[in-house]
């Protein structure tokens, strides 16, 4: 009799504590914010990549994941500041342990790691991302690659005090309108 | 069991050797070697950048120090062992003994550090770096220097291909020292003096060398690094395969880098019986003709509805080619031109195939001006010719006299060059040219010009007994060489004036032709009048000999000598021939390209073998692609009849050789081959051994030289070594390597003619006309010179003319400069 009651006890007590159901997919997760989730290649202030195509991601994979093939800059196509610019990138999501290995590697902070962790998919073709896939989103102020550097006189503007060169020509943009 | 050391045997030191001590441990080393190879034979590494084996000693970057004691006395500080030599009674502790040397190798290395960038990630040496391995190996954990580094400007060029990064570089002066000993091109210098030394190039003077590329290779650090492999690869994602230079006819090991199913970049190997270590700018930059995108994948057919070339299947094409052949054989004959770039695998498919499955002896390697005296000369002595027996690269080495005739070395067979160079730089070797002027290979061998007009030549060769007698008894010398080039197929008389001095001095000649595959296509029979083995097609027994071992009836083989290139082109163009079979054949490069259109377009059916699209391609009724040098395996027979073996570099990119395309072909024509594979190809040609020598009965009188006449002039030219040859398509930084594109004439010349230095000459025949800038040079006189092909400069299509013809000149503009 006692023991049952105590049984009850524990159902009823537990009517009182935090619920620890999740709602998802209707109410998505947020997540730590430095959860390791889905990579970004970022992009200068006036939206040149910063991939130089080095490859250093690649070697850093322990899953070996990521698939990196570079290319030549040219004056009439410029993807990036530099001599080079990663003209294949595949990130392949069935290999990748998220790790983390391929962010610390990056020499120019173009490879993060964003947190979208929502990474299924029905086949395996999807899972295999490209460029067009993992490059971050043109922000106001950027301009779809290829084209010459916006920012400075010189590199050591560009990548000094590009930041916040962008930001006021970003501001006279919008007084003049 | 242990042994105890007999104490009682003394070393004994041989004539000219001395005895000193390393690190405990008494060796004899011969007299005048340098420590720090002494110290190599032991086991013990040194470290050091500067130092080279095939560089004179400089002492540059006082890596290598070690202790020395002489006498009993200790030298009062450590000493750089590559520049020091053994010396009897000498003490020498290297840092695996010597705590004082240890640290003074750290400290030299900490110094060397302090303005290193340390940018090795982002480094193309990073990997395989000197530097990196022997920082990490004897150099401190940590720098004391902590103000900031000296900065240069990132990379310059010093050329289109080679770039400097000084931040980089340790001053070893490999560079520089390679230049000026080795290449002769001292166009890179040290400039400034302290911590702003630097190395550099004179100002709006690029460093213009053939060998530039070997100063990347040799360079310690990553400070000359190549823009056509800048940022492609690193060295741990490399595979590195042991190859052979498909380029001249020097044969010259190469170790070809790759990765993802692509060539990245080529290194000299190290052969000392060849290339030493060192290669030339085209062996080791020109290799993308492969991957150009214009390459041919899949077997063409020309559609009978509308005429033009389509994609087909290899059974369609195979079949179609064979039917057309078997057609054509069967009614007038077909001809073989097999293009000079085969190896010898490919070129033994080719001549078997004209044999049994054309049965004919219309085949012909030479895809250039040649001669029927040049295929005497050839089918007589050269083809016997081998490493035992005749000129080798050793043999120029230790020659007491070198005499080129028709041949420029330094355009045609770098490595050549480069060996003539250094025999000539130890004052063994006399080095003779007989040529038009003073080319830069005459200054850089220390070479006497003995100028001639062209087409004189043989003239010159049999008045040298009277006119210059020293060079006919330094030639009587033993070990005395005869080089002759591919030119004197355009001289008459050339190659008898050649053997008659090679008989009366007891010289020995070499013939140098200037592609990879003329040497073996000669030795295995692709000519008209050879079967394999130099045997004589005219030779009844030897005939029967090779029926035998191929295995056909006898009387397969037809008795009598065929035609050569241009009387195939000239039988094909008058409807004589009714079918070509054509290898890498470019027109342009032909006697008469003029004829060769006319061939192309008149023979009734023709199969090409082909990488790239080309006008054989244009005219064929079928194409067949073929692998490039890369994609196959086999061996070149380079020009001193030594075989060169290479495997393939890029396994299974489904393309086939030309061997393995023509037994299929063959097999469809109901012939059998047996060249399934290079190597069956090969065992197949070894069975036939080599035939025996019957002697070359050369007998062609040299002509007596007309005068030009008046607004005339006689025109000498020959080829560059980087131009617009066909496998340098696609490398716009080896190309900017070129030589400046000029005419050269005499100041005389120049005055007859109402040119001006820096101004434009007009050439032409009646054919076409060049108009190009003008330079004046040490020429005979009614002489212009012109590059056959490079750049807008191109002789043969243009103007239809070689070396030795008569060409019109007059006063030209810039405006008229015809593109």
């Amino acid at each position: 009799m006692f023991e049952s009651l105590k049984g009850f006890g524990v159902t009823f007590g537990t009517m009182f504590k935090k619920v620890v159901t999740e709602e998802y997919p209707e109410v998505k997760k947020v997540t730590a914010p430095r959860f390791h989730g889905r990579h970004q290649l970022n992009r200068h202030p006036d939206g040149l990549e910063k991939c130089v195509g080095c490859e250093l991601c690649a070697w850093a994979c322990p899953a070996d994941a990521i698939f990196v093939e570079g290319g030549d800059n040219t004056e009439e196509a410029r993807y990036s500041p530099g001599e080079r610019f990663g003209a294949d990138y595949q990130i392949n999501y069935l290999r990748c342990i998220g790790c983390g290995l391929c962010i610390e590697a990056c020499p120019t902070r173009s490879l993060t790691m964003t947190n979208e962790y929502e990474l299924a998919d029905d086949n395996r073709q999807d899972l295999i991302f490209t460029k067009e896939d993992l490059l971050a989103p043109l922000l106001p102020g950027m301009e779809q690659p290829p084209h010459p550097m916006r920012l400075g006189e010189n590199e050591q503007d560009y990548y000094v005090n590009g930041p916040q060169l962008a930001k006021v020509a970003q501001e006279g943009k919008g007084t003049q309108q | 069991m242990t042994i105890a050391p007999d104490k009682s045997t003394e070393i004994v030191v041989p004539e000219g050797h001395v005895k000193l001590v390393i690190d405990g441990v008494e060796v004899v080393a011969p007299k005048g070697e340098l420590l720090i190879r002494t110290a190599e034979r032991l086991g013990t590494v040194i470290p050091r950048f500067c130092d080279h084996p095939l560089l004179e000693p400089a002492g540059a970057c006082r890596q290598c120090l070690v202790e020395v004691e002489m006498g009993g006395r200790p030298m009062p500080k450590p000493q750089a062992s590559c520049t020091m030599t053994v010396a009897d009674g000498m003490v020498v502790k290297t840092q695996l003994t010597s705590p004082v040397a240890d640290k003074a190798q750290q400290g030299v290395m900490e110094l060397l550090l302090i303005n290193h960038p340390l940018d090795c990630p982002i480094c193309d040496k990073g990997g395989e770096c000197p530097l990196q391995n022997q920082a990490i190996a004897h150099g401190r954990s940590d720098s004391r220097f902590h103000e900031h580094k000296r900065t240069f400007p990132k990379p310059i060029n010093i050329s289109t291909q080679v770039l400097l990064d000084r931040e980089r570089c340790v001053l070893c002066q490999r560079c520089t020292r390679f230049s000026a000993q080795i290449a002769g091109d001292p166009f890179i210098e040290l400039l400034e003096r302290g911590a702003q030394q630097q190395i550099g190039t004179a100002q709006e003077k690029p460093f213009q060398s053939y060998f530039s590329g070997n100063t990347i290779q040799i360079c310690p650090v990553g400070a000359l690094t190549s823009a056509a492999y800048r940022f492609r690869a690193r060295p741990f994602d490399l595979v590195s395969t042991p190859s052979v230079c498909e380029h001249c006819s020097s044969g010259c090991a190469e170790r070809t880098d790759w990765r993802r199913g692509k060539v990245q970049r080529k290194l000299a190997g190290d052969d000392p019986q060849v290339n030493e270590e060192w290669i030339c700018d085209k062996g080791r930059f020109a290799f993308r003709y492969a991957t150009t995108a214009d390459r041919i994948k899949r077997p063409l057919v020309r559609d009978e509805e509308t005429g033009e070339l389509r994609e087909s299947s290899w059974t369609e094409a195979l079949q179609v080619a064979a039917a057309g052949l078997a057609a054509a054989r069967d009614a007038n004959g077909v001809g073989v031109l097999t293009g000079g770039r085969l190896t010898v695998e490919d070129a033994y498919a080719y001549s078997k195939f004209a044999r049994i499955a054309l049965r004919t002896n219309d085949i012909d390697f030479r895809a250039r001006p040649h001669s029927a005296e040049e295929l005497e000369f050839l089918s007589g002595t050269t083809v016997f010719t081998n490493p035992d027996n005749g000129v080798t690269f050793q043999g120029i080495e230790s020659a007491p006299a070198a005499l080129l005739v028709a041949f420029e070395p330094e355009e045609e067979a770098p490595i050549v060059f480069l060996r003539l160079r250094k025999a000539a730089r130890k004052g063994t070797t006399k080095v003779f040219h007989l040529g038009q002027f003073t080319t830069p290979a005459v200054e850089k061998t220390f070479g006497t010009l003995l100028a001639c007009v062209p087409g004189s030549e043989a003239n010159a060769l049999n008045a040298l007994p009277e006119h210059a007698s020293d060079v006919v008894d330094l030639l009587g010398k033993p070990g005395a060489v005869i080089l002759v080039g591919e030119r004197a197929a355009e001289i008459p008389g050339a190659f008898t004036a050649v053997a008659r001095l090679a008989e009366r001095t007891g010289a020995k000649v070499a013939w140098i032709p200037r592609r990879a595959g003329e040497r073996g296509a000669l030795a295995v029979g692709a000519t008209p009048n050879l079967l394999p083995g130099g045997r004589h097609v005219a030779n009844a027994a030897a005939r029967t000999e090779v029926e035998r071992t191929w295995g056909v009836e006898e009387g397969t083989i037809p008795a009598t000598p065929g035609r050569d290139t241009t009387a195939i082109l000239t039988a094909a163009a008058n409807g004589d021939l009714s079918g070509l079979v054509v290898g890498g054949v470019d027109p342009f490069d032909l006697p008469d390209p003029a004829l060769a259109e006319k061939a192309l377009a008149g023979a009734a059916f023709i199969v090409s073998l082909e990488q790239r699209p080309s006008a054989a391609t244009a005219h064929a009724d079928v194409v067949l692609p073929i692998a490039p040098a890369a994609e196959k395996s086999g061996s070149f027979l380079n020009w001193e009849g030594r075989r060169r073996e290479f495997g393939t570099i890029l396994e299974g990119t489904g393309s086939l050789s030309d061997c393995r395309v023509l037994d299929t072909l063959a097999v469809e024509m109901d012939a059998d081959l047996f060249t399934q594979t290079p190597a069956a190809a090969a065992a197949d040609l070894a069975r036939l051994g080599e035939g025996v020598p019957s002697g070359s009965s050369l007998n062609v009188a040299a002509p007596l030289q007309s005068p030009a006449g008046a607004g005339k002039a006689v025109l000498a030219t020959w080829h560059r070594l980087i131009g617009n040859g066909s496998l340098q398509v696609d490398e716009p930084h080896l190309a900017g390597t070129a030589r400046p594109v000029v005419a050269k004439v005499a100041e005389a010349t120049a005055q007859q003619f109402g040119l001006e230095t820096g101004g434009y000459v007009t050439v032409s025949t009646e054919r076409g006309a060049i108009t190009l800038p003008v330079e004046t040079d040490d020429l005979p006189e009614g002489v212009i010179w012109l590059p056959t092909n490079s750049g807008d400069v191109t002789v043969r299509a243009t103007l239809g003319a070689g070396h030795g013809s008569i060409v019109s000149v007059s006063g030209g503009s810039s405006s008229g400069v015809k593109s």
